[in-house]
């Protein structure tokens, strides 16, 4: 069995590992196994290229690598759970940037050999081979900014809100139309010097184009964007790997393209929005114009004390938690479990209810809720709650917004009309852990904080908690 | 390897992908975001051959070492990161078990 064989036949091993891996995410009982899997297949893949008869000089990879691992070594340890968008946001990047050092590495390996040489190693034509670049480059490049941008919004580096400007999508279409006109010359004309100064073009402004992509996106659709910029960096991959022919490539990068377009829409789902509409249309911007629609409540906001809100607690036999973005900010997820905890012995009965969409990626809650180690069967989803909202003595709604507004049902004007929530206006007490008076992130007044049920708890959420907490303790201490 | 191959291999997948992850609780799906852009780290095998090759580019070998540097860092702080998540699920069953017993 001569390199090439063996490569192939454990390249086929790692496709495998990653497909049983991936398929074992998918169900609690076996998640942690399949991501172990899928690293194995991950590190079989990584060998096995090493005795490509292609690498022969083994320093700087073993540089980049050791390098690479380090880094990734302590961004895994050191991260909090709270930033975990982030760190996914970011590693995603570092992944689409990487494909599209590999298709500038091809490009240039094309210059400094020629074709003929070249296409010896790889299988294609000139034309098929500088149209896969073209895509590798383009699509690691949008990722790469595309996610510092969310990266960036994610940590509040710069304003989560929605960046607007008139022309906007003039100017989008008009970088889409150079990078095609780029890359057509860059595929097709034969002159070297022209050849670069295509690729240069697609390549800067490939760049550029992510960044004005996210830029008219919200900090509150980040849980699409980021699923939606992780199945781009899957492409970025696939594309590369059509470039250097390689299955495992095309493969795994399909693989992590599909899974994550499937992701994004049952976020989308979840807004009851379509893609196009979260991606385009500068949701949270200009939503205020369309406040006090037909369905406005009328009412005002009732302000409640740590200490009457315990007395309310402390009456309640059944309760539901209902966390949002805010409990991820004030980084209070351990006090609501301590809380939960206070009720139960208290004999009411806790359950946690999470919207698809709270937070700022898919998932965030059941992350920060596992952190503090609330047992995943208290935690129930959306149409599981629902019905039985009218039985809840109380909902506790930390830091959630839009995800429990009612005019998402009754307003037809409101920007948020359709989006399936969390009934909280249900229950016969309301509780809403709050920092201030601001709207939410779809810059509308909730009806929720006004209704009569209604009351609100001001302050940092984990002080609040805190406050609420230290009150069960004085009664049972 | 035949064009027309990768084509195939790439439609396979790519239906394969929408199947693999069409029921998932909501849950799982940050470990799963997680975990698949680990998995698109595989671009390092692309990053190897280009950082490996002797072609007396320094190019070549900057672009492929930065290349390899990224992918990795995508590729361990992904599956570190996803680990370390799912580990905080199980240990809920197992303090769950202990509380019951």
């Amino acid at each position: 069995m001569n390199a090439d064989t063996l490569i192939n036949f454990a390249y086929i091993v790692a496709s495998i590992l990653f497909i049983l891996g991936l398929k074992m995410l998918g169900r609690q009982a076996s998640a942690r196994r399949g991501n172990l899997l899928s690293a194995l297949g991950m590190l079989i893949a990584l060998v096995v290229t090493l005795l490509d008869r292609q690498v022969v000089n083994f320093t700087w990879i073993v540089i980049g690598l050791s390098v690479g691992a380090v880094i990734g070594v302590v961004c895994a340890r050191v991260v909090k759970m709270t930033s975990m968008p982030e760190m996914v946001a970011l590693l995603n990047g570092f992944g689409g940037l990487a494909s599209l050092l590999v298709g500038w590495a091809e490009y240039g390996k094309i210059r400094a050999y020629g074709w003929d040489r070249y296409l010896a190693e790889f299988t294609g034509n000139p034309v098929f081979t500088s149209t896969v670049i073209f895509l590798a480059v383009l699509i690691g490049g949008l990722t790469f900014t595309g996610s510092l941008y969310a990266f960036a919004k994610l940590a509040a580096w710069v304003s989560g809100k929605p960046v607007i400007f008139r022309g906007q999508h003039v100017i989008n279409g008009l970088l889409v139309l150079l990078i095609l006109a780029g890359g057509a010359v860059a595929i097709l004309a034969s002159d070297p010097a022209i050849v670069l100064a295509g690729f240069t073009t697609y390549l800067v402004l490939s760049l550029v184009l992510g960044w004005t992509f996210v830029m008219p996106i919200g900090g509150g659709d980040m849980p699409v964007v980021i699923s939606l910029l992780n199945s781009l960096s899957g492409l970025a991959a696939c594309a590369a790997g059509f470039v250097i022919s390689n299955n495992v490539l095309i493969v795994a990068g399909c693989l992590v393209g599909t899974s994550g377009v499937i992701l994004s829409i049952i976020m989308c789902k979840a807004m009851n929005r379509s893609l196009l509409n979260v991606l385009f249309s500068g949701f949270g911007a200009s939503a205020a114009v369309s406040e006090g629609g037909d369905g406005a409540v009328q009412g005002e906001l009732k302000p409640i004390s740590p200490e009457d809100a315990f007395a309310v607690l402390e009456a309640a036999r059944q309760v539901v938690i209902i966390p949002g973005y805010g409990m991820a900010v004030s980084q209070a997820q351990h006090q609501v479990r301590e809380l939960a905890d206070l009720l139960e012995q208290n004999g009411a009965e806790v359950r946690f209810a999470i919207h698809p969409v709270a937070g700022r990626m898919p998932g965030h809650m059941n992350v920060l809720l596992a952190e503090a180690s609330v047992p995943y069967e208290q935690l129930v989803e959306m149409d599981t709650i629902n019905p039985m909202m009218p039985t809840m003595d109380v909902a506790i709604v930390i830091g959630a917004n839009d995800v429990v507004n009612p005019a998402a049902a009754r307003d037809k004007a409101s920007p948020i009309y359709g989006m399936p929530i969390i009934n909280a206006h249900e229950a016969r007490t309301v509780i809403c852990l709050k920092r201030g008076k601001g709207a939410g992130f779809s810059g509308i007044e909730n009806q929720l904080f006004l209704l009569p049920n209604s009351r609100m708890l001001y302050g940092d959420a984990k002080s609040t908690l805190q406050s609420v907490v230290s009150e069960f303790k004085s009664i049972s201490g | 390897m035949d064009l027309m191959l990768l084509f195939f291999i790439f439609t396979l997948a790519a239906f394969l992908g929408f199947e693999l992850i069409a029921k998932v609780p909501s849950q799982l799906h940050t470990p799963l975001m997680s975990g698949s852009n680990a998995i698109s780290g595989i671009t390092i095998v692309g990053a190897i051959i280009a950082a490996g090759t002797d072609d007396n580019s320094w190019l070549t070998t900057v672009l492929g070492t930065g290349a390899v540097i990224l992918a990795t860092i995508n590729v361990v702080g992904g599956y570190l990161v996803t680990d370390r998540m799912l580990g905080m699920f199980k240990k809920k069953i197992v303090a769950k078990k202990e509380d019951r017993a």
